[in-house]
């Protein structure tokens, strides 16, 4: 558009004040676009935003459970914002296994760094691959080779402290931020 | 033109809004090349499930609740109490999968008869965006009925997303509006459900402005040279469309009367449940080509051989080659640098193209199958040989296949079979 009205300027009379004027105008339109552009991102936002998470979404984010009811070797699953989260009383030999070593190249990392309590394992119950829930929750479930959880959608299987040993999955399953509020009884979120 | 119409308040309208001239040139007049096969009913086909879907699906909404403890149980009763609801619904469901059947055929053909080629290429470009867009829809619309595979599906496609880097978890949560998928997303997606097909009909109409601007391409590739190539679309093409649609009802009505649930998954008449993951996930089959592509890469698949700076995760590879492969297709025009048009043609390219098409359904197979062994493998193999096609093969034969004399005009080749 600019070159059109430079080469219309230098077609008139008065060419180098037509220059000018092209200059003034170039830089009065680049501006009103600019400002254009600004504000329809801005009108845009509130959009997009209604989109994200709301309050009443946010509101739930914390989940109080009793653990006193969980023997030794058996896992429940709790609800935590909408996602199942897996909480595991491990038995010694499951915590030697974990301790072990750091599991596998992927995601290495301590058990220790991965619980507050050796015996209370905690975590997201949800596949760091595409989201599928894990299976060996339940007694009878597959477990997997490391015999922790083994996810059936595309077969990621996890150790005892919820990390990735085998399968598409690129990370640990999450540990979800949480404290213990008494000597069996937690608070996740 | 607005004076041929005899009728005189067609001819008042049509002086003010040329809405019967624009009809009679695209439907009436409009000269079509008069070798057309019957590969080239596929387009007017498409066109009329697009409306079978449009007028099924509004229907179904007048029934149909959005949200996650009525969802359900609003389908089973547009299945049992609503009149004829079963028969909406079957048809809306047999009709996704119709639409895929014809949009294939109707991409193949084109690919074997190089349709996209100059100058049709943003006509081939406008399809393969109602493709995509056709497949938006078609996922949040198994997310509906809010079964157990509309859950899982939804679950596992959304989290494709998050393989953006450092935003990719933000997104996911966007796109769900919480922390997985869940009441905001099924009424979002219902919103768009309803919304997306009518930009697929806004985009079909694009597509037939560029068809009309230079016309239909033929089974012999040689552009049309006179009057002596062509004839009128009507009655000619009414007539074989007519035909065509016929056979595909039978087809269609065939499936929505005694098979409806041929296509579906009996998991999604089990009610969603986010704590129990299906021991299959398996999406709708006209996706399962691109599913074992996100499926088939190996890990570290980028760095193989440990030498880049960063690593690309099996994961990120997978989304980038699967949504690789529908971008790819847009290239395709300037990929094919043969002046040939049509395989017919093109002795070697046409091997090529149908064992590209024998891959490409042989990835739907394995796009249904558990990914270990074998068939991971052969998923493998496939994936890479539909890339080998698109990247190496087409460009290759482009500048080396020898072809075969093209006919003089597409009459002289009606004409040559003729006297044979
Ligand atoms: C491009 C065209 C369309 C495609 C490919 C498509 C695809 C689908 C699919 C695959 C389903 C799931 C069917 C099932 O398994 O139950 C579905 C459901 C549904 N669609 Fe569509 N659809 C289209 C157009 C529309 C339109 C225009 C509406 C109108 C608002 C609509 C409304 C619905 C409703 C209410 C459902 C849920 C009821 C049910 O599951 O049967 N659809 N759609
Ligand atoms: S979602 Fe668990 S392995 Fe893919």
């Amino acid at each position: 558009m600019a070159d059109h009205t430079t080469t219309a300027g230098h077609g008139a009379p008065h060419g180098s004040h037509g220059d000018e004027g092209d200059s003034r105008r170039d830089f009065l339109v680049l501006s009103t676009l600019t400002v254009g552009a600004v504000g329809a991102g801005l009108a845009a936002w509130p959009f997009i935003d209604t989109m994200n998470p709301s309050k009443d979404v946010l509101a739930l984010a914390s989940t109080e459970v009793d653990l006193s009811p969980i023997s030794e070797g058996q896992s429940i699953t709790v609800i935590w914002r909408g996602k199942p989260v897996f909480i595991r009383k491990r038995t010694p030999g499951e915590i030697a296994e974990a301790k072990k070593s750091l599991g596998g190249d992927k995601d290495p990392q301590a058990d220790d760094k991965r619980t507050k309590k050796p015996e209370w394992l905690v975590v997201v119950g949800i596949c760091t691959h595409l989201g599928c829930i894990p299976l060996g929750q339940r007694t009878g479930d597959p477990k997997g080779d490391y015999n922790g959880w083994f996810c059936p959608c595309h077969g990621s299987m996890y150790d005892t402290s919820g990390r990735i040993r085998v399968g598409p999955a690129p990370r640990n399953l999450d540990v979800p931020p949480y404290e213990f509020t008494g000597d069996t009884a937690i608070r996740i979120g | 033109m607005s004076s041929e119409f005899k009728n005189p308040v067609i001819r008042w309208i049509d002086h003010r809004l040329p809405v019967f001239t624009m009809m009679e040139h695209s439907a009436v007049t409009y000269p079509t090349p008069k070798n057309l096969n019957y590969w080239w009913n596929f387009g007017s086909l498409a066109g009329i499930v697009l409306v079978v879907m449009i007028l099924s699906g509004i229907f179904l909404a007048m029934n149909y609740t959005p949200h996650t403890s009525l969802a359900f149980d609003s389908v089973e009763r547009i299945m049992r109490d609503v009149n004829y609801g079963w028969l909406l619904r079957y048809l809306h469901m047999n009709g996704a999968s119709m639409f895929f059947v014809v949009v294939y055929i109707h991409i193949f053909r084109g690919m074997y008869y190089g349709s996209y080629k100059d100058p049709r290429e943003l006509l081939w470009i406008i399809g393969v965006l109602i493709f995509l867009t056709m497949m938006a829809t078609a996922f949040v619309g198994y997310t509906l009925p809010w079964g157990q595979m509309s859950f899982w599906g939804a679950t596992v496609i959304t989290n494709l997303f998050s393989v953006v880097p450092i935003v990719g978890d933000y997104i996911v949560q966007w796109l769900w509006g919480g922390f997985s998928v869940d009441n905001p997303t099924l009424n979002r997606f219902f919103a768009l459900h309803y919304l997306l097909p009518f930009v697929i009909f806004a985009l079909v109409a694009l597509h037939l402005v560029a068809l009309h601007q230079h016309k239909s391409n033929n089974p012999t590739g040689v552009e049309i040279k006179g009057d002596r190539d062509t004839i009128p679309f009507h009655p000619y093409y009414t007539v074989k469309d007519a035909f065509g649609l016929g056979v595909f009802l039978l087809i269609y009505l065939g499936f929505t009367f005694f098979a409806p649930n041929f296509f579906g998954e009996p998991d999604n008449y089990v009610a969603a449940n986010p704590l129990v993951t299906p021991a299959h996930i398996v999406p709708e089959w006209y996706f399962l080509p691109f599913y074992a592509m996100l499926r088939s890469v190996p890990d570290n698949f980028i760095d193989a051989w440990g030498i880049l700076p960063i690593i690309i995760s099996a994961k990120a590879a997978g989304v980038c080659i699967m949504f690789g492969s529908i971008i790819l297709l847009m290239f395709l025009p300037w990929l094919d640098t043969s002046k040939v048009r049509s395989a017919n043609f093109r002795p070697v390219y046409k091997w090529a193209f149908w064992l590209f098409l024998f891959n490409y359904i042989l990835l739907g197979y394995i796009g249904g199958q558990p990914p270990e062994g074998a068939m991971l493998t052969i998923g493998r193999v496939s994936t890479f040989w539909y890339f080998f096609h698109l990247l190496v093969v087409v460009p290759f034969l482009g500048k080396y296949e020898r072809t075969l004399p093209l006919p003089e005009s597409i009459s002289a080749a009606v004409m040559a079979k003729e006297s044979k």
